[in-house]
């Protein structure tokens, strides 16, 4: 094997390790993140974008605008958990751990008895190219363009926009935000909607290369979670660093050691990080060690 | 189910009972009361779409045994708890049928993680459990009726033929966990007693579903096949992502297809080449077996298939009736004697099946199941009478002694 196809499988494999990590934990690193609700409902919100995307697919909607569909419809279904359930409980964080567990207990099973066990998938799209011996699939650079684009978006949104300055003031100093007349309730529900249309994102853009089932959701969580304690408060500048970090981990581990050692590495990076680190990589990055 | 609806239903039940032996005073009273059957399976969680159809199954079972009268005049009673794919709930829901509800008989368990979990229960309160699901062979335990496929009936078929038509040098994708490991150790030993070589094995933990690194591995070792011992609904995102990737290699299965349909739910030609061996599925082309399919439909229109473990648990429990019914008793002793007889044989919708008294394990007609393009199934091979031969052979006889332990080739019962 040349020295090209090895430096392009390795950047492939961290790539789509990095797609993974970025557009599994983006939604949650805006809801837990930065608004601080630890969301256990994160992978149901992921698990009803991707639902949506394939339905709308399986509609006749073609798949850009099904994915963007299911995102919506994800932000919506977010919105109105927020105002009935997540907005009495900001300042109970420990009670909102249990809210969105059973809210997760509750869509899981509410979509098993509803839409049965499984669903019929729709396929991956664009085929596959070939780089030396190895054929890859173009969906997963796909998946990365999708990531880096995301990034980029929020890093647009919460730094140039008057929403985005709005929510961050709203989130630091409340009381200061709303003595300033910004609307507090409304800038609390968009942005946890904008968190849970970004998980419901992840869902439709993963939606073509998994299996459809209510419990989906749970195999993105962990690597979510992950990457927002690693990452700390900042959505950009956290889920950047923190994803590509892991990314190199995991990658480097699962090819060298398989699957099981990618997992292991994964959380080992971890308790590293939150030991040297406490606030997160953004937090080191903006000086705000404790 | 709920603690609460399970108490309203069986006080419905009883009676129901209650009525009937008015209704037949002539008969004596303790012939009315229900034969309980415990069923266990996952009605929800990572194993769910393989195993609902477990418990409707039995439902149908149960139904026609009940329509035509019971067991021995009996009615048969189901107690169903949903053990939600979790090792933990499978032994609390154990303890529970065991003690509480005082089942006469259990059916219990898909993933081998949670027999191996609630097996020493049964071992404990010295009760009978069926498992009805192919698993990867072993457990030797007088407490324990095997219906399910077993290595030696699956791999010992489809592994030559596989390496026959397509090439000799075999790479094994794996769950991490008993069942992967044991297979893998199954297909291993075949691979090289025929000649064979392994170029490669991938062992990965339930739940994961990305599967890049591996499919780079495979296209790396180039393989003549692919064994795919994957097992749950995360894991099964492999196809899709290979295909994907265009790795295009034949695969042979013991699990997919017989349990997972996953031809049914992923967009052909992901599945194209999967070779299956497996005892039953829906697609089997016999009378009886479109007889059988044709009743559970009518029972269960929206079941999205029958699989391989729907059949044995149906055929478990007119297995258990027969031996109820020959040995006059619901004790497990009393039905071991009919076991050891050595022919508790039935016609199932598979074929016929007989349970072999050393190892109280199950012969099986294998079907090996192949996966077109678009997605139909074709059965290029059929053999009959299969014997669950290994456990019986490497030392295990029930018929003597019980040593409630589960064999691999690598750690064989002891000789004495």
């Amino acid at each position: 094997m040349d020295v090209g196809t090895f430096l392009f499988s390795a950047l492939y494999q961290f790539g789509d390790a990095f797609a993974f990590l970025v557009l599994s934990a983006c939604g949650l690193a805006v809801i837990f993140g930065m608004m601080g609700v630890i969301n256990l409902a994160h992978g149901e919100f992921i698990m009803c974008g991707a639902y949506v995307t394939v339905s709308a697919a399986h509609a006749g909607v073609p798949l850009p605008l099904a994915i963007l569909i299911g995102a919506l419809v994800s932000a919506l279904v977010g919105a109105v958990v927020e105002v009935l359930v997540i907005r009495h409980l900001y300042s109970r964080p420990l009670d909102t751990i249990v809210a969105t567990w059973g809210l997760s207990l509750i869509g899981t099973q509410g979509t098993l008895i509803l839409l049965g066990s499984t669903m019929a998938g729709v396929g991956t799209p664009f085929g596959s190219f070939q780089v030396g011996d190895y054929s890859y699939s173009v969906y997963r650079l796909v998946l990365f363009a999708a990531a880096v684009t995301v990034l980029a978006g929020l890093y647009a949104l919460f730094n140039w926009t008057r929403f985005g300055v709005m929510a961050r003031a709203t989130i630091q100093v409340p009381h200061m935000a709303a003595a300033l007349g910004v609307d507090t309730r409304l800038v609390y529900s968009l942005t946890f909607a904008l968190g849970a249309g970004l998980a419901g994102l992840a869902g439709g853009l993963y939606a073509p290369t998994m299996t459809l089932v209510p419990t989906m959701g749970t195999t993105f969580i962990m690597e979510a979670f992950v990457t927002v304690v690693v990452g700390g408060a900042d959505v950009f500048l956290g889920t950047a660093p923190a994803a590509a970090v892991l990314a190199v981990v995991k990658a480097t581990m699962t090819s060298w050691y398989g699957q099981l050692f990618g997992q292991i590495g994964l959380l080992l990076a971890v308790i590293v990080v939150i030991r040297v680190l406490p606030r997160g990589i953004s937090g080191f990055l903006l000086r705000e060690r404790a | 189910m709920t603690g609460k609806t399970m108490r309203g239903l069986r006080a419905a039940a009883l009676t129901g009972t209650l009525l009937l032996s008015v209704a037949h005073s002539f008969t004596p009273a303790y012939a009315a009361d229900p034969i309980k059957l415990g069923v266990l399976e996952d009605q929800s969680g990572d194993f769910a779409a393989a195993t609902i159809g477990k418990v409707h199954a039995i439902q149908l079972a149960a139904e026609e045994i009940n329509k035509a009268g019971g067991i021995d005049g009996r009615p048969l009673e189901l107690v169903i708890y949903d053990t939600q794919s979790d090792n933990t709930r499978y032994q609390e829901f154990m303890r529970r049928v065991l003690q509480r509800d005082k089942v006469d008989a259990v059916f219990a368990g898909f993933s081998s993680a949670s027999r191996e979990a609630y097996r020493p229960i049964v071992n404990q309160f010295d009760g009978l459990a069926f498992y009805n699901n192919q698993y990867e062979g072993g457990v030797c335990d007088a407490n324990m009726i095997v219906t399910g496929a077993v290595p030696e009936q699956q791999f010992s078929t489809l592994i030559p033929w596989m390496m026959e038509k397509y090439g000799k040098k075999v790479y094994t994708l794996a769950a991490d966990y008993n069942f992967g490991q044991i297979s893998a150790e199954w297909v291993r030993n075949i691979v090289k007693e025929n000649g064979g070589e392994m170029v490669g094995e991938d062992f990965i933990p339930l739940g994961v579903s990305q599967f890049s690194q591996n499919i780079q591995n495979i296209q790396k070792a180039k393989p003549d096949f692919v064994v795919t011992l994957l097992v749950g609904t995360a894991q099964a995102s492999y196809y899709e992502q290979a295909a994907a990737a265009n790795v295009n290699l034949p695969m042979a299965s013991s699990v997919n297809v017989g349990q997972g349909y996953e031809h049914k739910r992923f967009k052909p030609p992901s599945l194209k080449d999967m070779y299956v061996t497996t005892n039953y599925i829906e697609e089997v082309d016999t009378p009886a077996s479109k007889a059988f399919f044709a009743k559970f439909k009518a029972k269960f229109p929206d079941e999205p298939y029958v699989n391989q473990e729907a059949e044995n648990s149906y055929l478990a429990v007119y297995l258990y009736k027969q031996m109820v019914e020959r040995a006059k008793s619901t004790k497990r002793d009393d039905l071991r004697k009919e076991i050891a007889k050595g022919d508790v044989c039935m016609d199932a919708p598979e074929g016929k099946v007989c349970l072999d008294p050393k190892s109280q394990h199950m012969s099986h007609t294998i079907y090996l199941a192949k996966v077109g393009a678009d997605h139909s199934i074709s059965f290029p091979k059929v053999w009959e009478d299969i014997k669950p031969y290994w456990l019986g052979e490497a030392g295990c006889d029930l018929t003597k002694s019980d040593p409630s332990a589960q064999y691999t080739p690598s750690n064989p019962p002891p000789k004495n």
